[in-house]
């Protein structure tokens, strides 16, 4: 399990890592290697060359934009994305769903680009980013572009990347404070992709749902947004008899069959995933107050007992 | 069964690393991975390999202080970084307090993910002084161990962390 | 004599492998060596027409690729040798050192290529170009002795390797007379052991060509010795095999595979060191596997609620040789009447080829799926008489008072099984009484109310551990004063080092820090047999016992004759013998060692022998039976199907504990294999027998989130098979595992009345059943 043979590149810029894809016959970015480096160990994936983004530091970084979005660079590490002060107020999304996500070690390398670029069907960052809409940047020889999320997912692990093309920053508008946001998976053990997961988000305005987004994972070849169920809830109370009802929309996804489990048993989980992360997010809403983190990593398996939903203002629970 | 490629020749890279303190300066092919660098160039054999594919943990190394999975990281990307390794934990010839806590708690067997499990822990025990049983068991969840059923490394974890704080036992 | 048994010493072993100093055959650097890489089967089954290895020849680095032609004359004319035959085996296959015209299983090996590195190695093996030609497979061994079925091995009359029945009592008669009849069938998957350090070697041979020396992650260092010997022609000793640290066993580095033919071969082609560290794509492609077994079987039962009589069939999925012989199955059906009084009982056992990895043990060897079969009868039957599930057992245990008990069968190694020592009932009752058995209705009431669906199980088991032939321990006083204690024991991380140390010191007065223990080097010991069925420290820790007794003698009988006493006058105490009263008169163990090493010239005196060492092989007569009762608690998301364990208690009769901490860690890394069995392993192979799961995402290992704490109790029951008492211990805690943790999944579920009839429980299958059952997902 020793990679085949490669030339190796190093650039230091955007503009030199984008020429160099471009110029390059069969190459590959490297990015935190947590995904590519294991193929290329198993020689699944032979690039005969090998473009490492990790010496750019243009690439990595959290930063707020003029129009009141956050920019995430590609390369910023998925362990810092999880531990950003700025993102674990205006985006608790991120965090939440972030400890999901592999282990300390991959998080420590791996990288919010990378797991755009590699998308994985049951990755949750794709998922989290496909509910908070974000648009992504992409550079290559012609020059710069945005792809919005919900155009992303071109077919199975394949992102809307021409040749040549480097996924260079995400861009996101966090919601408004005192949205509540909610993430479940499951997870056949704790670190590993999702059978299915579901990560959404609910705005309240007088008790009553003024904005919904729900995005499941491991339930098609990307992420999928779930429009009817986020149209069911919208001007409703999120009583649990609402959310069901909502959550019951993802028994339509079309679902994955491997090795793990049916196409069949992840249609019905997704809908628990969504009832579950819906629930969350309904508790956590309020109307006035900020949102904060939700609770810190709870072990695997326990479920969150959340409070009933305030009808209109009240604390935050977590 | 490929074709034949077209690259016949193994690119070499000079690089310079600083390993458990000690700078090492080095021309290595390009696809040699860190953990073979260290195991096979440097002669640091503690770090392990167990699965190549980036679960088992087992090579865990720190990589300018955070943990990373050594198999899954090249050589050469370790160029001007600073690598701790297993060689490195010990304060001479006495154990460190975490691996003084493995030997108290019999939370080694075989000895062979050890040194991935001692190197994430680390990490973990310098931003988690106070850590819960539960906690440890997720900072160690990408690490496998076939040997100890983990509860060993799990108690050893809770010792180490006390004893870093300076509690008594 | 006895001083450090029974406490829980620190481990000699550890400050080396927690400092990195560890000395794994990986880690061992020798000069010229060249890197192996296997070419393997890509098809499950295919006649090989012919190999060209000229574009690998080519590559850079490469300096040699050797197919079966090439191999030296031995390794054409013979197999890997059959180490443990069995009268019963109609169509014995083994393998070859590299396939020779046809390969039976994806991954065999075909051709092997030595370059200068892995990395190159594995370059030029992409560029041998194998011409197979496939051929039919047997993939599923349900459908494999079907009349037509597709034979695993060409030309082969049928896949049945072998049949057996294992019987006593008049089966019939019972099922005739009985009040209630049981029926049930089960499925066991396919797993791996995947220690976590994969199989590895390093072959040297010397300048004269007539020498070797074999360094590899073996259990079993002087069979290895033996057989390559054998199969070479030449003597046992020109082989020498060592086996340094080695990460894990679990079985399956216990026998012998085509590379540890195939290596050496090559070192001795070539002239050069020849390095091959399996990686874990080989390994999850050939390291040899087990469990995939299909049971069915039915249980009479008195309206009293004793059992009657047991009879049953075991499909047997072999894979596609068989090394190890008949060893699984037979003990599969061996272990079934377990701790129960079982009057009659017949197994029907049927072997069969496919073209998968063959089957030889891994941690348990057999003994959790006969657990698992026997012990879901057992609560099945206990429902149909609606008994608790805990007094139905006891009601069955043999009793403390019918030991040494004869079950009626004849074990793996021959002798009549009987229970050598043990209390059944009141090793249950410690366990049920630590899990708070008596309280969990309440609990579980409570939890329904909430929503929560917990469940709790137990089942106890019975084990033939402690296999002979023997094992040895020379033991020997060095003029340091240090002690040398050699053993061909090979150690994967039991801590027998530790464990041997403590038995010698209290007999020679030394503390086990200064003890040193070579272990596992056939170069050091004459004999050895290896660590598998848990039989070290029934084998091994009896001869150290004897072994550092008899030095103990010599070293009073020197002191006596030195110091001018009587032995019985003499205390041997920190290292030195003095006489009783009169501390300063006396001599150290350096002292002595080095009178009995003599002086170049000089007679010993008269009734002195040479030199203060001893080496003793001990001989059980027979199997050692450890025994245990688990119990689990569990809780089952009815909405998702995925079980969480909450609690598991280990009750535990190993006879004589020498390291409690040892014991408890074998325990618990045993109950964490069971884990993996009842919930997560599954090694899942396609219609045309190629593997499906052949990473560590797909093959799920169970992690630390996954593995409660476990509970002991212990209790001791001294076997009488051996001076200390010992029974083994390695196994125990994987061996009820699947069995308790199935049985708790279903009392979580009892409202759906689920029945979990087979393992790894998954979450869909499990979501499945507790539909079929009428449950809902809200």
């Amino acid at each position: 399990m020793k990679p085949a043979p490669f030339r190796y590149h190093r650039p230091s810029t955007l503009d030199e890592a984008v020429r160099c894809m471009a110029e390059l016959d069969d190459a590959r970015p490297l990015a935190g290697g947590q995904s590519l480096m294991a193929m290329m160990n198993f020689r699944y994936v032979t690039p005969q060359h090998v473009v490492d983004l990790n010496r750019i530091p243009e690439l990595a970084g959290i930063e707020t934009t003029a129009d009141g979005a956050i920019r995430i660079g590609a390369m910023t590490r998925q362990r810092d994305v999880k531990d950003s002060p700025l993102l674990r107020e205006r985006c608790p999304l991120l965090a939440e769903a972030l400890q999901w996500v592999g282990h300390v070690q991959t998080r420590n390398r791996g990288t919010l680009g990378g797991s755009l670029a590699h998308l994985d069907p049951a990755a949750e960052l794709p998922g989290v980013l496909h509910a908070l809409d974000a648009v992504l940047e992409v550079r290559g020889p012609d020059g710069a572009r945005d792809v919005p999320m919900s155009e992303w997912t071109l077919a199975y692990m394949t992102p809307a990347l021409e040749p040549g093309e480097l996924l260079t920053a995400v861009r996101l508008h966090p919601w408004p404070p005192g949205h509540g946001h909610g993430f479940h998976e499951l997870a056949r053990r704790h670190g590993d992709f999702a059978l299915a997961g579901a990560a959404a988000l609910v705005h309240l305005e007088a008790g009553v749902v003024s904005r919904a987004a729900i995005a499941l994972v491991g339930v098609d070849d990307g992420p999928l947004r779930l429009p009817a169920a986020e149209a069911l809830l919208t001007g409703h109370a999120p009583d649990p008899q609402r959310i069901a009802a909502a959550a019951d929309a993802a028994v339509e996804v079309p679902g994955i069959d491997d090795v793990h489990a049916s196409a069949a048993y992840r249609r019905k989980i997704a809908v628990v995933m969504t009832r579950r992360a819906l629930t969350d997010a309904a508790a956590r809403a309020s109307s006035v107050v900020p949102a904060s983190v939700g609770p810190a990593s709870l072990p695997r398996g326990e479920r969150r007992i959340a409070p009933p939903p305030s009808p209109a203002g009240g604390s935050v629970s977590g | 069964m490929r074709g034949a490629r077209p690259i016949d020749t193994e690119q070499t890279l000079q690089i310079a690393v600083t390993v458990n303190g000690e700078s090492h300066a080095r021309a290595v092919p390009v696809r040699m991975t860190l953990a073979d660098f260290l195991r096979h160039e440097l002669g640091l054999t503690g770090t392990h390999l167990g699965c190549e594919h980036g679960v088992c943990g087992a090579c865990t190394v720190l990589l300018d202080g955070r943990s990373a999975r050594a198999c899954l990281t090249l050589a050469v990307q370790a160029d001007g970084m600073d690598v701790t390794t297993v060689e490195g934990l010990a304060d001479g010839d006495r154990l460190g307090p975490l691996q003084q806590a493995f030997m108290d708690h019999h939370a080694l067997q075989c000895g062979y993910c050890t040194p991935g499990m001692l190197t994430t822990l680390t990490e973990f025990l310098r931003e988690n002084p106070h850590p819960t049983a539960e906690e440890v068991r997720i900072a160690i969840s990408g690490n496998l161990c076939r040997c100890t059923g983990y509860a060993g490394i799990v108690r050893a974890a809770l010792a180490a962390a006390a004893a870093l704080r300076g509690d008594t036992a | 004599m006895t001083g450090f048994i029974g406490t829980s010493v620190q481990r000699l072993e550890d400050p080396a492998l927690l400092t990195g100093r560890g000395r794994f055959v990986d880690d061992l650097k020798v000069p010229g060596a060249l890197h192996a890489a296997f070419v393997r089967a890509g098809h499950a089954h295919a006649r090989i027409r012919g190999v060209d290895t000229t574009a690998a020849r080519g590559m850079p680095g490469v300096h040699a690729v050797f197919t079966f032609d090439d191999l030296p004359r031995p390794l054409q004319d013979h197999p890997v040798p059959l180490l443990v035959p069995n009268p019963a085996i109609r169509d014995l296959r083994l393998p070859f050192a590299l396939a020779r015209s046809e390969v039976c299983f994806a991954g065999e090996p075909v051709a092997v290529v030595l370059a200068d590195s892995r990395y190159l190695a594995e370059d030029a093996a992409e560029q041998v170009i194998v011409d197979a030609e496939p051929l039919p497979v047997a993939a599923d061994v349900r459908h494999a002795l079907d009349a037509g079925a597709s034979p695993a091995h060409a030309g082969m009359a049928g896949n049945l390797a072998a049949h057996m029945t294992l019987a006593y009592g008049d089966v019939d008669a019972a099922f005739a007379g009985a009040h209630r009849v049981v029926q049930g069938a089960f499925f066991q998957h396919r797993g791996s052991a995947h220690a976590m350090e994969c199989r590895t070697l390093l072959a040297q041979y010397d300048v004269t060509g007539e020498q070797v020396t074999i360094w590899a992650g073996t259990q079993s260092p002087h069979q290895y010795r033996d057989a390559y010997a054998r199969v070479m022609g030449v003597g046992q000793h020109q082989v020498r095999v060592v086996a340094p640290d080695v990460g894990g066993g679990f079985g399956p580095k216990t026998v012998l595979y085509p590379e540890q033919l195939a290596i050496p071969a090559c070192a001795l082609l070539t002239g050069r060191p020849v390095k091959w560290i399996e990686d874990r794509r080989e390994h999850f492609l050939t390291t040899y596997q087990e469990r995939d077994q299909y049971w069915s079987g039915e249980m009479a039962l008195a309206e009293d609620g004793h059992i009657l009589a047991l009879r049953g069939r075991l499909l047997h999925d072999a894979g596609a040789y068989l090394p190890w012989g008949l060893v699984v199955p037979h003990i599969c059906a061996a272990t079934v009447p377990g701790p129960y009084v079982l009057p009659a009982y017949r197994m029907d056992v049927d072997v069969v080829y496919t073209n998968k990895v063959p089957v030889t043990p891994v941690r348990g060897a057999g003994r959790p799926q006969a657990v698992f079969f026997m012990e879901r009868m057992v609560d099945l039957a206990a429902a149909a008489l609606a008994m608790d599930p805990a007094a139905f057992r006891r009601l069955n245990f043999v009793r403390p008072e019918q030991m040494p008990y004869r079950v009626g069968l004849t074990f793996r190694d021959g002798s009549a099984t009987t229970y050598d020592s043990g209390d059944y009932p009141e090793l249950q009752r410690r366990a049920l009484a630590r899990a708070d058995w008596d309280g969990f209705p309440e609990r579980q009431r409570a939890a329904r109310a909430a929503g929560r669906y917990i469940g709790i199980a137990t089942a106890s088991y019975v084990e033939g551990t402690g296999l002979g032939p023997f094992e040895g321990v020379g033991v020997k006083v060095q003029r340091d004063g240090r002690v040398l204690l050699t053993t061909g024991a090979a150690a994967q991380g039991q801590g027998h080092a530790t464990m041997l140390a403590q038995v010698c010191a209290g007999a020679l007065g030394v503390t086990p820090r200064e003890i040193d223990v070579k272990a596992a080097d056939t170069g050091a010991i004459a004999y050895g047999v290896g660590t598998f069925a848990s039989r070290i420290a029934a084998n091994a820790a009896p001869a150290a016992h004897l072994a550092a007794g008899k030095v103990r003698a010599k070293a009073l009988k020197l002191a006596a004759h030195l110091l001018e006493a009587a032995e019985h006058d003499l205390e041997l105490q920190d290292g030195r013998v003095f006489v009783r009263g009169v501390p300063g008169h006396g001599r150290t163990l350096a002292e002595l060692a080095a009178f009995a090493d003599g002086v170049p010239g000089f007679a010993l005196p008269k009734g002195i022998e040479a030199g203060l060492e001893d080496t003793t092989y001990f001989t059980p007569e027979r199997a050692s039976y450890p025994n245990g009762c688990h119990v689990a608690e569990v809780e089952v998301d009815v909405e998702t199907g995925q079980v969480r364990l909450l609690r598991y208690v280990s009750g535990h009769d190993c006879g004589t504990i020498i390291n409690p901490m040892c014991v408890e860690g074998q325990v618990q890394g045993g109950v964490a294999h069971g884990i993996g069995n009842a919930l997560f392993e599954w090694m899942r192979y396609d219609e045309h027998a190629q593997p499906v799961t052949m990473n560590f995402g797909e093959y799920l290992l169970p992690t630390a989130p996954e593995v409660p704490e476990v509970e002991h109790e212990h209790l001791e029951c001294p076997s009488p098979l051996n001076p200390l008492g010992v029974k083994g211990a390695g196994e125990g805690g994987t061996i009820p595992a699947p069995a308790v943790i199935a049985a708790a999944i279903e009392n979580a579920l009892a409202p759906f009345g689920v029945h979990v009839d087979r393992v790894p429980v998954t979450p869909d299958w499990l979501l499945e059943r507790i539909e079929a059952a009428g449950g809902s997902t809200r």
